[in-house]
């Protein structure tokens, strides 16, 4: 009786739980706070000290030369990248797991590579490569890289979830009358989405991102991570904290809306039984 | 609107073009493997089968884990290439065809239902893959026919073990093929529940008149389902015919001891005369008639079941026409309510099993007693002598 009491009452473990737990998050989002903070700043030429609050970044995001164009440039790259390591990376995942081929364990392993190979060389042997080729480094080249580095991780992610699939359900399906393509798109891609959804989360996120290959591989061209880091010997303008918050406050939006959806959808699973 | 009835025979691949043309009411096709093998690397699951199903039996394929059964299924359903051999369903050689050009349903033995849609999506899956025109209300009566019609919207995680079996079975029943495999449809549920779905599975097969292909290795849901009973053993067939002809006449000592039991006593055959084979067995001659004898000279095994067998008192005169064995000893007396089963321990021929129903009430012989053994002569079997007399005993500790 009295050792359950004390439990329940005060103990070391109670308060420093709680205190290291605040110090970790202040660690992670002071950062974060700051450059919210800074997107208020009435910034003259330089956006390091406070100046005072203002709303003209917001009012207009794109006041900063370049800064838009920048953002749209990584955008653009973003989705095509994604779009072209999602689809590709999917195949090669179901293929992994689903056909015995010769080198398959070969590819298993290789396709590791790009993500354990430091960026820098990665970025330096693509640019020297596409030199070689005789390749002009912009847009074309920057996209060819992103969908490069991020396709491994599409695989890892979907691959997880293809063999976590029953193959009794494509045999099943191709048993009710459905071709191999049908038993594709009816039972295994929908099973897919999921993992596929979250790779190319992963995907964007690891493009937008990117500055160091980007760097080695855009020549005149611009994306926002490299525009933030130009700038940043003249002092970045409040403009790029707007876009960054927006960024930060969308991919919030995001886990919340599909946590929320997750547990609506577990609500109602529970509620039909 | 008459364009509109014709629309399942349209796809020539699909079952439709290989047997009856209108998809309800279908009345199943004959099914033909004729030198079926299948080998993986170097074993040989399923070796140089040859069978034919009737159209329209319910037919079981009864055998121990691990025999080639499930193998077997999946080659008719295309799920699996025969090394060699062929495979014919209506007349029609289909071993080329991929699975979703045959005209065959399964029912998985994991049920194998799509967790991403509903009851109902997952049973009207193969009439929309074929464009049946009323795939709905046809796959609402397939849950109709299964007793699921009010779970047509739930998802399989949220069905329990036997209504997923349903729906299972609803599943591959709506698209009336015209074989229907069964892989084990009824392992996961509890005996009671078993029970039920065994009688409930021969109903619609009855009512729906398909030919129904039964996986199991529960010998007494083959028997009690099934209209012809294939046995297999280690990917071959022992033994093929009805229930009642393999429980009374088994060919083979696997079967023997695999439906049900036997008692099997080794022998060396003396004469053959009129119709009979007489056997001696340690000193005992017993007769065995010629057309239940599988050999009929050299080493044989002589087999009686056991409730054919009558228990004498060890002193009780005897009609000379009869198979007797003994003096022996009781050694087990155990009262199973409609029955009594013996055991009998007869020196130099081993233990005998016997069944008496408890016809006068109670067990009439008592423990330690010296019977005789008797039984008439026209319920002997005779075996080949060189097969070891415990192949396919059941393990009790297993089953
Ligand atoms: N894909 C495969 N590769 C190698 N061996 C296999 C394969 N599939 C089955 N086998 C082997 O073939 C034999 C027959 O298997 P099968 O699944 O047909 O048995 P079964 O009679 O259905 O048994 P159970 O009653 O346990 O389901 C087994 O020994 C099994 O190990
Ligand atoms: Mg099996």
């Amino acid at each position: 009786m009295s050792a359950a009491r004390r439990r329940r009452g005060w103990s070391l473990g109670d308060a420093v739980v709680p205190v290291f737990a605040g110090l970790a998050f202040l660690y992670l989002l002071v950062p974060v706070a700051y450059t919210v903070a800074f997107s208020f700043n009435d910034a003259g030429r330089s956006n390091l000290v406070w100046q005072g609050f203002t709303l003209d970044a917001w009012r207009n995001p794109c006041g900063a030369p370049q800064v838009c164009e920048a953002f749209v440039n990584s955008l653009t790259v973003g989705l095509l990248a994604t779009a072209g390591a999602t689809v590709l990376g999917t195949m090669v995942a179901v293929a992994l797991v689903r056909y015995r081929f010769r080198g398959r364990s070969a590819a298993n392993l290789l396709i590791f590579l790009p993500m354990s190979t430091p960026e820098v060389v990665l970025g330096a042997a693509l640019l020297a490569q596409f030199l070689s080729l005789r390749v002009q480094p912009g847009f074309g080249t920057v996209v060819i890289a992103h969908v490069m580095f991020s396709v491994s991780f599409v695989v890892v992610t979907v691959k997880a979830r293809v063999a976590s699939l029953d193959p009794r359900l494509e045999e099943a399906a191709a048993d009710l009358y459905a071709s191999s393509w049908l038993a594709f798109w009816k039972v295994t891609f929908p099973l897919l989405v999921p993992g596929i959804a979250a790779a190319a989360l992963l995907a964007f996120s690891l493009s937008f991102d990117d500055f160091i290959i980007t760097n080695f591989n855009s020549g005149a061209f611009t994306t926002f991570p490299k525009f933030v880091y130009v700038s940043a010997a003249r002092g970045i303008p409040p403009q790029a904290n707007v876009i960054g918050s927006i960024m930060f406050a969308l991919a919030l939006v995001l886990v919340v809306a599909v946590q929320v959806a997750a547990a609506a959808r577990r609500r109602r699973a529970a509620r039909a039984v | 609107m008459a364009h509109g009835t014709t629309t399942g025979v349209q796809d020539a691949a699909g079952p439709a073009g290989a047997t009856d043309g209108p998809t309800s009411g279908g009345s199943g096709a004959d099914l033909g493997l004729v030198g079926v093998t299948k080998a993986f690397g170097s074993y040989l699951a399923v070796d140089d089968l040859t069978l034919t199903v009737p159209a329209g039996t319910f037919f079981a394929l009864l055998g121990p884990s691990g025999c080639g059964k499930t193998t077997t299924l999946r080659m008719v359903a295309g799920l699996e290439h025969p090394t060699s051999g062929s495979i014919t369903i209506g007349g029609t050689d289909v071993t080329a065809r991929r699975a979703h050009q045959r005209p065959v349903n399964t029912v998985f033995q994991s049920y194998a239902l799509f967790p991403h849609l509903t009851v109902l999506e997952n049973v009207a899956f193969g009439l929309r893959r074929r464009r049946v025109p009323d795939a709905v209300a046809r796959a609402r009566d397939g849950l109709a026919l299964v007793e699921l019609p009010h779970l047509a919207d739930r998802r399989p995680a949220q069905l329990s073990g036997g209504q997923q079996q349903r729906v299972a079975l609803a599943r591959a029943l709506v698209n009336s093929p015209a074989v229907l495999l069964l892989d084990e449809p009824l392992g996961a549920l509890d005996l009671k529940l078993r029970r039920q779905m065994q009688v409930e599975l021969k109903r619609i097969q009855t009512e729906v008149g398909l030919t129904f292909v039964h996986v199991t290795h529960d010998q007494e849901e083959a028997m009690t389902m099934a209209d012809q009973v294939a046995v297999m053993n280690a990917g071959r067939i022992e033994q093929l015919g009805t229930p009642a002809e393999l429980y009374e006449l088994p060919r083979t000592v696997f079967v023997a001891n695999f439906l049900g039991q036997s008692n099997l006593l080794p022998g060396r055959v003396r004469e053959v005369r009129d119709g009979w084979v007489g056997v001696d067995v340690g000193g005992t001659r017993l007769v065995v008639p010629q057309d239940r004898a599988v050999s009929t000279h050299g080493d044989v095994l002589v087999g009686v079941r056991p409730e054919k067998i009558h228990l004498l008192p060890a002193d009780e005169e005897l009609s000379d026409d009869a198979n007797v064995v003994g003096p022996g000893r009781v050694t087990d007396v155990s009262f199973a309510g409609v029955s009594t089963q013996y055991q009998v321990e007869v020196p130099g021929l081993g233990t005998l099993g016997v069944f008496a129903q408890n016809l006068a009430g109670g067990a009439q012989v008592a423990l330690g007693a010296q019977v005789r053994l008797a039984w008439a002569p026209r319920f002997t079997f005779g075996l080949d002598g060189s097969t070891d007399a415990s192949d396919g005993v059941v393990d009790l500790d297993r089953a």
